[in-house]
């Protein structure tokens, strides 16, 4: 189960209003390589992993990858917020004004719903392993696009921790997959 | 939305500690017979715990398991995405 704490894991900052940056950050928030997508993958790749560490890791960043979406919406709605119809309009989201308002609905930032479809859970824990790793590497690279287009100090501060997320998952992983292959490898010789 | 000085910085204080156990949480996730590690995350839970407590005492609930007055604490504001974290700080 989940237990909702009232804090968020990092204080998403905003110095000014950058709709065009709000805009673009739906592409973390319910995009193919988003937050969602991550959390979402993870948690239902965790069921058959065939070692507890496997099991811990995917249940931990997957939880993880949830407060980071909570970061992104945040940051969006943050920005959002006080935008008239116009302003959003002048920005490009009044699409996304019409349809969701200033709710932050999960659509990536051309608009297109999010979709189970960008993700995948196939047993095999060496091919699920190998689609995170991709995964986080795809969402580092969008964060590095998305500081690319703000100048926004807060927001960049944020994003940059988030990057640094990424990194780290990266890395959990790798050791994940070390892990799962020996124990494999183990079984094999013992049979 | 505004939570004044004092309240901002041990909330941030908590935000911190708690990514530090996020942190260690996953290494140690991989490394499970890492003593270092082990003694580090088994010190900052004593910390974690004792600033949680503080922050619950002097203002607001951070969970549902909350023992409070009427009328229920939890719902007050402000949430999360709408506190104001100001730039810099701790």
């Amino acid at each position: 189960m989940w237990i909702y704490e009232k804090k968020l894991q990092y204080p998403a900052w905003v110095e000014g209003c950058d709709l065009q940056i709000a805009k673009l950050l739906f592409a973390q928030y319910g995009g193919s390589d988003s937050e969602l997508s991550a959390g979402l993958r993870y948690l239902a790749q965790r069921y058959n992993m065939p070692i507890p560490e496997a099991k811990a890791v995917l249940t931990d960043i997957g939880t993880e990858e949830l407060a980071h979406w909570e970061i992104i919406g945040t940051l969006i709605y943050k920005i959002i917020n006080r935008a008239t119809p116009e302003e959003l309009k002048a920005a490009g989201m009044g699409p996304n004004y019409v349809e969701h308002g200033r709710d932050v609905y999960p659509a990536d930032a051309a608009g297109v719903p999010w979709t189970a479809a960008y993700i995948q859970a196939i047993e095999d824990p060496i091919a699920n392993l190998h689609e995170d790793l991709a995964a986080e590497e795809k969402a580092r690279t969008t964060y590095e696009h998305l500081i690319n287009s703000t100048r926004d100090r807060g927001v960049i501060d944020t994003l940059s921790f988030l990057r640094e997320r990424e990194v780290v998952h990266f890395q959990r992983f790798g050791e994940t997959l070390r892990l799962v292959q020996e124990y494999m490898e183990h079984t094999k010789c013992m049979r | 939305m505004d939570i004044g000085r004092e309240r901002l910085e041990l909330l941030k204080e908590i935000m911190a500690i708690d990514f530090s156990l996020v942190e260690l949480n996953l290494y140690l996730d991989t490394h499970p017979l890492d003593q270092r590690a082990q003694r580090l995350q088994n010190e900052y839970v004593t910390i974690c715990k004792d600033l949680k407590e503080k922050y619950e005492e002097d203002y607001a609930p951070l969970t549902h398991v909350y023992a409070s007055e009427c009328p229920w604490g939890w719902i007050e504001e402000p949430w999360p995405w709408e506190i104001n974290y100001e730039m810099g700080g701790i």
